[in-house]
């Protein structure tokens, strides 16, 4: 057998390289650092990601290359989805620093797991086989599933955790099982492959239908759509809010990623089949995440019932099966990120030493507190509301345009009724915070640091709100 | 019929029956034994699919080392069976009929007419000198690099996890350093000699006031 190494391969695994170079970077600092001196950690972490970030946008660029046998992809949407995945991240460390120490979890290998789970995304981003899909899957989630029980003496966390880990690994056995179907049926991993022999057998092939019900179901859990939704809010809130944070922002951009890979570009020829299935999901998700949400007190929960109703709208733009479509949904999904990052960033704002805010009441009259993070949260709020000059509604109005191209205008209209009633528990926030008097005047004692990340994040939501199409552009080019 | 099929009969039966027992024991401890019983079984299905190499992994990684170690587990927790049956018993009808529906839709799928002899012819034998192994290793350095590499990774992420979960520093555990106590010196580290002030007898009556003993602690 002949094979031959081109190093010159290695130059596009460079972000990969990079940000596993850095999390064994944290691993070893991380042994002669004394208590006081945990910042380092942080400062390498972030120094780390905007080198990570330049590697990415310096590699990126230019015409779709596969290497390393097929199992590696570098286009144009792994170089976007990647930039975003460390760009959330970064903000997620960022406003993760102050709560951490704080409460004695100040450690570095909270930075090394977080680390190889934004490697374990990245990897996902960029995979062009089953079996590389299916690894990054497991980096990010037994990274995610440590990191939830971060806290070793919240039995919460160690809850959530478990439900985490079990429902993960159920989710991830269909997942495999699925995979294994499609290369039974088309004797082949690589998603070159399977596209071209799922478009010329499309339907006839029974194996292959059989495979793709259960990647619906994969990806179903990795997403949180409801009927596998069970874990999302229990997990939310028995999580460490940072880790929740993390959680719910750039493992979605990776979600997205990993419905792209596997139901476009392998089996795209199936888009029938899998159109019928995600409307289902997506109708029930939009529904009862809506629902649901305005029955919670918990902020912590309402927000993970928000998240599967986004979810929802994503797989709106996905099932259009439209490039537009792709396009809408990537464009959601990266808004979604942003705007969970904001949200469970206020919240650890307002949190303090001793005291974890989870509740709506805990945002009563922060207007009078800090009229600043009042501000942003609002922005935020309004923009997963979807309130016209916030980015939301552009998102929103992106994906409903690209399903009424495709005629499924029916879609379209229960999609509005139902971000209709979600707007309620929105714009319930907002009033907490304008119109309640404060219980509580503690002052707030986040750092800098966070207080620049919500203030880029809010205002992110109102810039691009007004001006879309730099970053629909990028999107759209990712597709067209 | 050949050696062979009657081998392959006789091996997934083995395996069929040891899976039902694990999930059917009273006793964890037999529950992983069965399991072990599993493994070997269907290593030697693998035997017989010429997978060589793969077969003998699972025997020495799984039945070797994991199960081994599963087993210390399980013996050292103290699991509530009882409890666990009740639930077992109550959910049983159910999971039964989905159990059989699944099968069934499952074999008409997977079963002979998608992945017979006649889609799928069976392969020839390989000749007596091809090496399982090396082609193995040639493929899993090269073509699959990539993959192994990610594998290290998780492995990696597997041992940071697992020790910032479970390894706790705490101050009032007790345990023995031996350089400490290679260090002790003969004289004041082992025995203090600790001055009590003599106290008067509270009863002055009979006895006289006794000198108050020195007590001795060793450390």
């Amino acid at each position: 057998m002949s094979f031959t190494f081109d190093s010159a391969n290695l130059i596009l695994i460079l972000p990969e390289i990079a940000i596993l170079v850095l999390a064994c970077t944290v691993l070893v600092v991380d042994l002669y650092l004394k208590e006081e001196q945990k910042g380092i950690n942080h400062l390498i972490t972030v120094v780390g990601l905007l080198i990570a970030i330049g590697i990415t946008g310096l590699v990126g660029g230019g015409e779709r290359q596969v290497v390393f046998d097929g199992s590696y992809v570098r286009d144009a949407m792994s170089d976007v989805l990647k930039i975003l995945i460390l760009v959330v991240s970064l903000f997620a460390f960022v406003y993760a620093k102050d709560y951490l120490r704080d409460r004695n979890l100040w450690v570095g290998e909270y930075y090394v797991l977080g680390l190889c789970a934004v490697l374990g995304m990245s990897i996902m981003v960029s995979a062009n086989n089953l079996l590389v899909i299916y690894l990054g899957l497991e980096l990010l989630a037994l990274c995610l599933y440590a990191m939830v029980a971060f806290d070793r003496d919240s039995t919460a966390g160690a809850e959530a955790a478990m439900k985490y880990f079990v429902l993960g690994a159920l989710g991830s056995g269909m997942l495999l099982y699925g995979m294994s179907m499609i290369y039974g049926a088309t004797g082949s991993i690589e998603l070159a492959t399977v596209a071209r022999i799922a478009a010329e057998q499309g339907t006839q092939n029974q194996v292959l239908v059989f495979g793709l019900v259960f990647l619906v179901i994969g990806i179903g859990f990795k997403f949180g759509a409801v009927p596998f939704h069970m874990w999302v809010p229990d997990v939310y809130q028995g999580a460490p809010t940072p880790v929740a944070l993390f959680l719910s922002s750039a493992p979605k951009i990776a979600a997205f990623a990993l419905a792209i890979r596997l139901l476009v570009d392998g089996l795209g020829g199936l888009h029938p089949d899998w159109q019928g299935m995600l409307i289902i999901l997506a109708l029930l998700s939009m529904g009862l995440g809506n629902l649901i949400a305005i029955a919670q007190t918990n902020l912590k929960r309402m927000l993970a019932y928000s998240t599967i109703s986004h979810v929802g709208f994503i797989f709106l733009g996905l099932l259009a099966g439209s490039e537009q479509g792709y396009a809408a949904a990537m464009f959601y999904a990266i808004v979604y990120a942003l705007m969970a990052a904001g949200a469970f960033g206020l919240l650890l704002i307002i949190s303090r030493a001793g005291f974890d805010a989870e509740n709506l009441d805990d945002l009563k009259g922060l207007n009078q507190r800090d009229s600043w993070y009042a501000a942003m949260m609002a922005l935020i709020m309004f923009s997963m509301a979807g309130v016209p000059p916030t980015v939301g509604f552009m998102a929103k109005l992106l994906v409903l345009e690209s399903i009424v191209r495709v005629d499924l205008w029916w879609l379209a209209l229960i999609g509005v009724f139902f971000s209709i009633i979600g707007a309620f528990y929105y714009l319930r926030v907002i009033k907490l915070m304008y119109f309640d008097e404060p219980v509580t005047d503690e002052p707030l004692t986040a750092g800098p640091g966070a207080r620049v990340a919500l203030s880029v994040n809010g205002l992110a939501m109102l810039v691009l709100g007004i001006f879309p199409a730099s970053l629909l552009s990028i999107c759209q080019g990712a597709f067209f | 019929m050949g050696f062979e099929k009657v081998l392959f009969y006789v091996f997934a039966g083995i395996a069929v029956i040891a899976a039902a027992m694990v999930i059917t024991r009273r006793n964890p401890v037999h529950a992983v034994l069965y399991l072990v019983l599993t493994f070997v079984t269907s290593a030697m299905l693998w035997m017989l699919l010429e997978a060589e190499f793969l077969a003998i992994v699972l025997v020495l990684v799984y039945v070797g080392a994991v199960m081994v170690l599963f087993l210390f587990v399980v013996m050292m927790l103290d699991i509530d069976v009882a409890a666990m049956r009740a639930q077992f018993v109550r959910y049983l009808p159910l999971g039964l009929l989905i159990a059989v529906i699944m099968l069934v839709e499952i074999f008409l799928v997977l079963g002979p007419d998608t992945f017979g002899l006649e889609q799928f012819a069976k392969p020839e034998a390989q000749p007596v000198d091809y090496s399982n192994t090396s082609e193995l290793g040639m493929v899993l350095y090269t073509v699959y690099m990539y993959p192994f590499e990610i594998a290290a990774v998780i492995l990696l992420v597997a041992i940071v996890a697992a020790i910032r979960l479970t390894l706790r520093r705490r101050p009032d555990t007790k345990y023995q350093d031996p350089s400490q106590q290679v260090r002790v010196r003969k004289g004041p580290d082992r025995v203090r000699v600790v001055k009590v002030a003599a106290e008067p007898r509270v009863v002055p009556a009979k006895a006289q006031a006794t000198p108050a003993p020195s007590e001795a602690e060793v450390p």
